[in-house]
């Protein structure tokens, strides 16, 4: 399903406009009527979130045998200990002693589907956004995994140093200008209240703008038909950003994402959302 | 217990770990490990490749200087730099097809991995600015060039410079959010020359 509400807004904002007298007045009350449907528009999505279904089937493929030593996912230890799936996602990323290196949730999916289920890495993380037909079993676990840590309080540590370092990296990361266009992640996120076209961009850069954003992913896209998890929120930034292709659970992603994790520590998560 | 166990060596290894490491990296160590890290964190797609990942020193300069002061022979440095590298037209006429000059305004495809490496590439200047009253649809991360030439004065001293701002923005104001639609062969000459027009033609719906 294609819906690219903003340009439809748009349009019907002009057309209904058009009647009326043209005139900087009349433009600023068809931004902010146009902004308002937006906002009914997004209230209204809030009655049933699709995402639920992700959940469900999320939480299906998680306690099922599966893969080369039939082994379900339910000894998984996200952080809290084996088989906790409950408050997981809020302190994550985190550092993973058995791993030696700080993880992110899909990276620690990734990771106990080769330990626990006998995939190898490359198979483990051979579909991790869905696309048309094709279903990705990763995104419902997901789903699955950071409905348990709703109306929980973001706390990811900074108690170890590669967790220290993690976050240093991601920071330095988020100003990196590069691509065709000289574009960084602050060349969008660094200041408050802008907008690209008519969405607002929030300022990743202070604590109340990075709580927001990212304790409201994942999300149920309504314009994709598909639930998509942070990895793909970042992929597809850094698509936009005319970069070349971030690889899932890169080392990149897990630093990028637990510098903008921690700044919304102290927020309640409140995921899987929906967005337009 | 096992994991107890496990915890206190794992807490005896760290400490050793920590003591044969015991600074962290300075800042400037962090900023060169990250753009490592980086390069090694994405892989070519479409026409975007890794070389787009190469910085070069304007690029370089406004992320080492990325929310912080810069310094006043830095800033100098890039515009000068940035300046020096526009190709101003050989004609010497800066206006085109304010119509076209829309189209290319409105136009956000172009240099994705995700977009036809043939099909068109646009400016997307809606992304960021308000420019025709009618477009209702447009972003805040520039400012409003509504009126852009009524305000400054249809002359060709604003004319040269909006060519210049559009060619290379880095030249006017060092470490600008506004790519460089010229010097980094976004757009065309022509296009940039269609660009200007949308500014600067009294006809254009942006000055009306």
């Amino acid at each position: 399903m294609k819906f690219v509400y903003p340009r439809l807004f748009a349009r019907a904002g002009m057309f209904a406009f058009s009647a009326v007298i043209a005139g900087a007045v009349t433009v600023a009350l068809a931004q902010n009527s146009t902004v308002e449907g937006i906002a009914k528009y997004r209230a209204a999505l809030q009655d049933g979130n699709p995402a639920e279904l992700w959940e469900a089937r999320g939480e299906g493929l998680w306690k099922t045998a599966r893969g080369p030593s039939k082994a379900s996912l339910e000894k998984c230890d996200l952080g809290l200990g084996p088989g906790v799936v409950k408050g997981a996602y809020a302190q994550l990323p985190k550092y993973f002693a058995d791993a030696d290196r700080v993880m992110d949730l899909e990276t620690r999916i990734v990771h106990c589907m080769v330990t626990l289920q006998g995939y190898t890495s490359a198979d483990a993380k051979k579909n991790p956004f869905a696309s048309g037909e094709r279903k990705s079993d990763m995104e419902a676990f997901v789903a699955y995994v950071t409905a348990e840590s709703r109306g929980i309080k973001m706390n990811v540590s900074d108690k170890h140093p590669k967790e220290q370092e993690a976050y240093r990296l991601g920071e330095k990361m988020f100003f990196f200008r590069g691509g065709s266009h000289d574009f960084s992640c602050a060349t969008c996120h660094g200041e408050d209240d802008k907008r690209i076209r008519l969405q607002d961009l929030p300022n990743l850069m202070k604590v109340e703008g990075a709580q927001k954003a990212y304790t409201t992913w994942p999300a149920y896209r309504v314009s994709q038909g598909e639930l998509r998890s942070f990895q793909w929120r970042l992929y597809d930034c850094f698509r936009q950003q005319r970069f070349p292709e971030l690889e899932f659970t890169s080392d990149a992603s897990i630093a990028l994402t637990t510098f903008l994790a921690r700044n919304a520590n102290g927020a309640a998560f409140d995921a899987p959302a929906i967005k337009r | 217990m096992r994991n107890g166990k496990m915890g206190r060596v794992g807490a005896i290894g760290m400490a050793m770990i920590m003591v044969g490491c015991a600074t962290p990296l300075t800042d400037e160590q962090i900023g060169a490990k990250a753009t490592e890290i980086l390069k090694s964190s994405f892989k070519a797609r479409g026409q975007a490749g890794m070389d787009r990942l190469d910085q070069d020193e304007t690029q370089r300069l406004c992320t080492q200087y990325a929310g912080k002061e810069i310094p006043k022979e830095v800033s100098e440095r890039v515009e000068k730099q940035n300046l020096q590298a526009v190709k101003w037209p050989a004609d010497g006429k800066y206006l085109g097809d304010f119509k076209n000059g829309e189209r290319v305004a409105q136009e956000g495809r172009g240099k994705q991995f995700s977009d036809d490496p043939k099909g068109p590439v646009g400016g997307n200047c809606y992304a960021c600015h308000q420019l025709a009253p009618q477009e209702v649809s447009y972003g805040t991360i520039g400012p409003s060039l509504y009126q852009f030439g009524k305000l400054r004065g249809y002359n060709d001293d604003i004319r040269k410079y909006a060519y210049g701002k559009i060619w290379n923005a880095e030249a006017y104001s060092a470490c600008s959010n506004m790519p460089r639609f010229g010097h980094s062969q976004i757009l065309s000459e022509q296009q940039i020359k269609d660009l200007v027009a949308l500014l600067m033609d009294p006809n254009s719906p942006v000055n009306k």
